[in-house]
């Protein structure tokens, strides 16, 4: 009794020093926004120097797709930041334009217009009031790193449509993470013709790739697909390559992050739709739109669930891969950037965060290793399950009329 | 900026569901997956012999449950940007 007037008692006295710290907090706060406003002004006129730590920034920078791969920021002696890293082509196309391709250094990352067109960059934006438009829509009118066409004052037209197909770094990474790939398999391939790893033991690379080959045929192709399990192997086999190089190709320090990008993602899972559609039989579709041994009440809730069931199987599969690499990348950027945030604070407390930041970076790390390998076998596994729940149904069938 | 305002301002709120969004969908993803990983243990301490089987399964339903709450987290993020 005692225990419980005591407990209620601190919940009332905590709750009156959230309350108080809560306007102290944020009285403290508002007195910072008076005392940096004027020098982000001065700053943002100058050169593109940030303000503090702005770890949103930092990270989504890091997570979606961009014109060049940005590497980290040399200070220059006058306070000026100088971004370090490789710029890749821009290919845009304009109606009534044409095609013009160039480098995205041209842009300078943001500060000149190239040929008609201009990067916009967040300071910019902000600077002109470009980052608060809203179309008809209340959708965002411009957005930050998108490429523009512009008028004669340099100012942006959201109206003027530029179809923009650079190879972007997502782009770049996939084309090479392809080549290796393809590289490796065509390689193993020849030394398979030429008889080693036949009749002798295999060599070389031929030892990582031959039990994961393997693997994937006992483990996910056999069980799932049956009989018919080798008209999928070639299908199978790609799919969890593709999605394993690029998953290891995105753990690279400073690399772009093109699994953890939904239309990458889209895509892989549209082409497991079409495979799972194309080798569905008729007692599939027969168990969606008339299940059965289901009392016709019934079917009118199971018919629309199992009927959306054969879209929402891809899309969880795109949501999935997505999702995971995402949040891969997304906690491994946060664990840095509080470093950094804390840094922000005081210098001493920053270097004492970061050796536990960076252990704690290390141990994600592993885990993404490991993430990496178990989401491209998720995808193939479920790929095959999906396929061989789309055509069992004539097994069954005929194991049912052998027994009876 | 004090409480009633915070209280009264909108991006707050939804930066509040979509994180409190979140951490359901982990909790349900992590209450989903400890049963399995408890199903999975006992039935492998009972038949040894089957644990590859039993791995895969495990590994696959854990997806399944993982997918489920990746949506969670998905709409929750969405709810904090749009």
């Amino acid at each position: 009794m005692a225990f419980g007037r005591s407990k209620s008692l601190l919940v009332a006295g905590f709750s009156v020093c959230m309350l108080l710290f809560s306007n102290l907090i944020s009285a403290q706060h508002e007195g910072d926004h008076g005392a940096h406003k004027p020098a982000t002004h001065e700053t943002a006129g100058g050169h593109g120097k940030k303000e503090g730590f702005d770890a949103n920034e930092v990270i989504f920078d890091h997570i979606l797709d961009a014109h060049e791969y940005h590497f980290f920021d040399i200070t220059q002696a006058d306070g000026t930041r100088k971004p370090v890293g490789i710029s890749l082509p821009v290919m845009l196309y304009e109606p009534g334009k044409g095609f013009s391709a160039f480098m995205s250094s041209k842009f300078h990352h943001g500060h000149t217009v190239h040929n008609g067109y201009r990067q916009l960059d967040r300071h910019f934006m902000t600077e002109h009031g470009l980052d608060t438009m809203k179309t008809a829509g209340g959708q965002a009118m411009y957005r930050a790193h998108k490429i523009y066409a512009v008028d004669e004052n340099g100012m942006p037209k959201a109206e003027a449509k530029v179809y923009d197909f650079s190879l972007t770094r997502n782009v770049v990474q996939m084309i090479l993470a392809l080549a290796l790939l393809c590289w490796i398999m065509i390689s193993i391939a020849n030394k398979y013709k030429k008889g080693q790893g036949v009749k002798t033991a295999p060599r070389g690379m031929q030892n990582l790739i031959e039990p994961i080959i393997t693997f994937v045929r006992d483990e996910i192709a056999k069980p799932n697909l049956g009989h018919k399990y080798e008209k999928y192997m070639p299908l199978l086999l790609t799919i969890f390559f593709f999605i394993l190089i690029n998953n290891i190709f995105g753990l690279v320090p400073g690399s772009a992050n093109v699994t953890g990008n939904i239309a990458f993602t889209l895509v892989l899972g549209v082409i497991a739709f079409l495979i799972i559609l194309f080798s569905s039989n008729r007692h599939f579709w027969g168990h969606i739109f008339n299940p059965p041994g289901v009392p016709a009440g019934i079917k009118f809730i199971l018919v629309p669930v199992e009927f959306l069931g054969v879209f929402i199987k891809p899309i969880a599969l795109i949501i999935r891969l997505f999702a995971n690499m995402i949040a891969g990348h997304i906690i491994i950027i946060c664990l840095i950037s509080l470093i950094f945030i804390f840094g922000s604070l005081n210098r001493g407390v920053g270097w004492g965060a970061s050796p536990v930041a960076v252990a704690f970076t290390i141990f994600i790390y592993f885990i993404e290793v490991l993430v990496a390998f178990l989401q491209a076998y998720i995808f193939t596994m479920l790929t095959a399950v999906f396929t061989g729940m789309a055509f069992e149904g004539e097994h069954h069938a005929e194991e049912g009329a052998g027994h009876h | 900026m004090d409480l009633l305002s915070v209280i009264l301002s909108t991006t707050a709120w939804a930066n509040a569901g979509g994180a409190i969004g979140a951490g359901l969908a982990a909790i349900g993803a992590g209450i989903g997956i400890g049963q399995i990983g408890k199903g999975a243990v006992e039935a492998i301490a009972r038949q040894p012999e089957a644990v590859n089987d039993i791995r895969a399964n495990m590994i696959l339903t854990a997806a399944l449950i993982e997918g489920a709450a990746l949506f969670g987290i998905i709409v929750g993020f969405l709810a904090m940007v749009l």
